[in-house]
This record gives C-alpha cells, sequence and structure tokens, in this order.
C-alpha cells in the first residue's frame, strides 16, 4: 500500500496506569478505504490506544500520525476530519435526537444545517424519530445515534469503539450493514474495535489483534482467514 | 467562544436542577415576607424594646427594606450551595454522564471548553443573585412598603429610606463577586472529579471549613485568614455602615478577583491534563 495513502499511523505507543501496562509499544498503520478490524480480549487496550488517537488520553511515549499530522499540535485539524463513537453513545438523553446534532456540530464550529443533520439521521435511520427525546430510545437507536453524531461532520475517518456491544442481533447487523455502507457508497475509512472474532471478519478486509496492550497478529483479513491451519480462532480464543 | 458559551448556557437552563436555587430563593423570600407580615411588628418591637427606653422610634420601620436586608443576611449563606448544585456539576456531570467524552471527539479545545463553562457558571450565578435581588426589593416595597432601615452591626443605625437602594445595590454587586469566587472554586474541584456530588460536597465543606477558620476569634487563625478567601465574603455588609471604608472594599474585592482568576486557571491546568476515562 502507498504510504501516501495512511490514514492513521501509530508507532511505540505506550500507557501505564498506575501498575497495569494498558498500551505497550503499539504500532499499527491504517490506510484510506480500510475498514481495519482492531481486535482483541477485555482489556488489551484497545480502548485506551483508540482514546490515545483521539486525545482523549495523553501516551506516556510514542507518535500518533493522523491523515500525515502529528496528533500533538494538530489536534483541530485532526478532529474536523473524524468522527468517533467510543463505547457506549453517550449523549445528552433530555434532549432530542436533532438537538444533540445541532449542539455537537456547534462545538466543532462547523456552521449548523439542518438538512445535514437530517441526512445523518436518515442513512441511520433515525429520520422519524428527530425530534425524540433521546431517552425514549432503544439501545439500538443510541447505538445508531452515536454513529449519527460522528458522522454529522462529514469525516473521512470513523472510529468506532464496540459499535455492536450490547446490541440484539438485528442491531448487530443493522450495525454490521450500515459500516458496509459507509465504506462502499460514502468512501470512509473505518476503524471498528470489538472483541468478537466473528464480527470483525465480516465487515474488516484488515485487521490487528493485540494482547495485553502489543499486536499479536497483523495484516488482511482474507489471508489470516485463509491459513486456518494456524486456526485464528483457537488462537483468538485463547487470548481471551 | 460566543458560541460554545451559548450551547453551555442551553444545557444549564434546560435541565431542571438548574431552577432548584430560584424555587428556593421564591420559597424562602415568601416565608420572610409571610412571617414579617404576620410577626414583625411584634418581633421588632421585642427587639428593639431596649432601644425604645433611649429613642423614640417613628414611623414604618417594619418595611420591605427590613425584609431584603433579613433575606439578604439569610441567604448569603445559603446562596453558595444554590450555586455549587449547577457550577460543580458542570464538568464532573458531563464526566460521569460520559458526554463529555462524546464533547470531547468534537475539534473543540478543551481550553475553549473550560472557558465556556466557565462563561457559563458565571451567568448562572449572576441571574440567581440578580433574582434574589429583585425578588426580595420587589416583593417587600411591593407588599410592606419603604421605610427607614435599622441595621445593628458594631453600632445601631439608621438609615433614611432615600439612602437605602443604592447600598442593596452594591451589597448585591459585591456578592456578585463572592459568587463568582464560589462558583470558580467549585468548577475547579468539578474538573478534578468523575461523579456530581463529590464537587458539590468538597466546595461545601471548603466554604464551611474556611468561615469556620475565619470567624474563630483564635490567634492562630489569624495569620490564615488573609489568604482564605471566605474572610472576605462579608464584605457586603460594609455598605450598611455610614463609614464605608472604601480602600478596604477595593482590597477585599481585589481578593476576590485574584481568587477567581487563580481558580480559573487551576482549573485550565487541571483539565487540559486530565486523561478522559469516563
Amino acid at each position: 500500500m502507498d504510504p501516501a495513502h495512511v490514514i492513521i499511523r501509530i508507532r511505540g505507543l505506550s500507557k501505564r496506569f498506575g501498575d497495569i501496562q494498558a498500551v505497550d509499544g503499539l504500532n499499527l498503520d491504517v490506510y484510506a478505504g480500510d475498514v481495519y478490524g482492531f481486535l482483541g480480549p477485555n482489556g488489551s487496550g484497545k480502548s485506551t490506544t483508540i482514546r490515545m488517537m483521539l486525545s482523549l488520553v495523553r501516551p506516556d511515549s510514542g507518535t500518533i500520525e493522523l491523515f500525515g499530522l502529528p496528533l500533538r499540535g494538530s489536534r483541530r485539524a485532526i478532529l474536523e476530519r473524524t468522527g468517533a463513537l467510543i463505547e457506549k453513545p453517550d449523549l445528552y438523553d433530555y434532549l432530542t435526537a436533532f438537538k444533540n446534532l445541532e449542539i455537537l456540530s456547534a462545538y466543532a464550529g462547523d456552521k449548523v444545517i439542518s438538512r445535514r443533520i437530517m441526512e445523518v439521521l436518515a442513512v441511520t435511520g433515525l429520520e422519524k424519530r428527530a425530534h425524540s427525546r433521546v431517552k425514549t430510545f432503544s439501545k439500538g437507536m443510541k447505538q445508531r445515534l452515536g454513529i449519527a453524531q460522528a458522522l454529522v461532520g462529514d469525516p473521512e475517518l470513523l472510529i468506532l469503539d464496540e459499535p455492536t456491544a450490547g446490541l440484539d442481533p438485528q442491531g448487530v447487523k443493522d450495525i454490521r450493514d450500515l459500516i458496509a455502507t459507509l465504506n462502499h457508497d460514502m468512501h470512509k475509512t473505518v476503524l471498528i474495535s470489538s472483541h468478537q472474532l466473528h464480527e470483525i471478519e465480516q465487515v474488516a478486509n484488515r485487521m490487528i489483534i493485540i494482547d495485553k496492550g502489543h499486536a499479536v497478529v497483523e495484516g488482511e483479513v482474507k489471508e489470516l482467514l485463509k491459513d486456518r491451519d494456524q486456526n485464528l480462532e483457537s488462537y483468538f480464543l485463547n487470548l481471551t | 467562544m460566543g458560541r460554545i458559551t451559548r450551547i453551555e448556557l442551553y444545557k444549564v437552563f434546560t435541565r431542571k436542577r438548574s431552577y432548584i436555587g430560584f424555587a428556593a430563593i421564591l420559597i424562602i423570600v415568601l416565608i420572610t415576607l409571610g412571617a414579617i407580615a404576620w410577626e414583625g411588628k411584634d418581633v421588632f418591637d421585642f427587639l428593639t424594646q431596649n432601644l425604645t427606653q433611649s429613642f423614640y422610634l417613628q414611623g414604618n420601620l417594619v418595611n420591605g427594606y427590613m425584609e431584603s436586608y433579613l433575606v439578604l443576611n439569610f441567604l448569603w449563606v445559603h446562596i453558595p450551595l444554590l450555586i455549587v448544585i449547577v457550577t460543580g456539576d458542570l464538568l464532573s456531570g458531563e464526566a460521569n454522564a460520559g458526554t463529555l467524552r462524546v464533547v470531547l471527539t468534537r475539534p473543540v479545545s478543551r481550553v475553549r471548553l473550560v472557558t465556556a463553562k466557565f462563561n457559563a457558571g458565571m451567568i448562572y450565578s449572576f441571574t440567581l443573585v440578580i433574582f434574589l435581588a429583585v425578588i426580595s426589593i420587589g416583593s417587600g416595597i411591593l407588599l410592606l412598603g419603604r421605610g427607614d432601615l435599622i441595621v445593628l452591626m458594631d453600632t445601631l443605625n439608621i438609615f433614611p429610606s432615600h439612602d437605602v437602594l443604592w447600598r442593596f445595590l452594591m451589597a448585591y454587586l459585591f456578592g456578585l463577586l463572592s459568587m463568582t469566587t464560589i462558583a470558580s472554586l467549585s468548577l475547579l474541584l468539578s474538573a478534578m472529579s468523575n461523579n456530581s456530588l463529590g464537587p458539590i460536597l468538597s466546595t461545601m465543606a471548603v466554604i464551611i471549613v474556611f468561615t469556620l477558620i475565619s470567624s474563630l476569634d483564635i490567634r492562630v487563625f489569624d495569620l490564615i485568614k488573609p489568604y482564605l478567601f471566605t474572610s472576605y465574603l462579608d464584605t457586603w455588609q460594609m455598605f450598611f455602615s455610614f463609614n464605608i471604608d472604601r480602600a478596604e472594599v477595593i482590597k477585599n474585592g481585589a481578593v476576590l478577583l485574584g481568587h477567581t482568576g487563580l481558580f480559573y486557571g487551576l482549573t485550565v491546568f487541571c483539565f487540559s491534563r486530565k486523561d478522559i476515562l469516563t
């Protein structure tokens, strides 16, 4: 892959919380157009890595570049081109879906365009509930609204941390289909984290498995799955 | 900055808990008014029975100004509590709810966000104090009328009716400054916490402990009193004496402003370095 098309480049990233080494010298590259699976058991360092990519958590060492820009010093420029859903979609549940998106757009300094908000609500299947308070939403609807808030700034890169956690099978399928649409039809690069291998298998073209904060396997999903002799699933299950 | 401040204000004023303070003030003012209307004359006669041996008291002394002064005394103790219910929750409440994480994935700097929340906290505090002023003075004058104001501090001060209103105005203006300091302290504690209750309780604990130290006449405390912001919160009372020490008022105001600036600076420092883990 042409290095010019690297969207995320991480080198030697580390973070420690007290006695726990959450991330330990992690390297990864995500290319333009990828749906990149970020796989690992619970507590493997996925969320901490994602939070560091979004400058929610300060790394102890290592470098993070997005769109060829260093995160330190280019945070605003990077976040203008990035949408994210980190774990649960925690939104202002006393406000409507529309108002939530309006507020989050305004934080970004975007000129709030009602048409754009309705577009992302339509993409996520929530346009009929645009003016309902979020506290009346089901878990699946909240998850879709979380993705809608990530999309509202029309980002090139979507970072989704466990977007199907806690959803019923239909909810999982809806999110999976939505990710496919965003990648194929809207040409978004997607990084999706999960602790379930089969979920990543179905949506990602490239993936990394991390454990105890460092990479254990990385590559094309097809290649890794072809090599079933190595038994990726058993390997992953051993980790989990 | 104006846009983010407006968003923060919108969030503050769409939450029900933000109206607890207004409701509490309304209830306290109404109770005080009712009590004065029913028994104010008897209580006033009882309190001034020693004075009547030396003075001849004439006119409407149980009036709206007296009620406003009483409310002012009651509420400077309680207004900080009403303010920190909202300002102590500005950052920690969002951290607890997880919305801070969502907001900070947007391209807004942490300094701008803290400053907008600081502005919103100040505007909320101002609104609450102005509401108190308007309700207590307005309803007092409307229901009990105007008259001279008797204030017993170190000496007995009797202010003629036409000399009272500006004193209330100045007292409330100084009160705004005091509440600014309290709001900024609660915002600092809010930046350090991830739950709503902690900063509210800790701010109140700081105010209670510092006020206790400020008011106790113990020599060892005299060394630290000048450094405690609570030593300056009651400066508003100076406006109810005939000889106002302007230099002292300005100095005390500057100390409170300095504390507000310090708390704001520390909030920015702490919040900019905080890992968002909720």
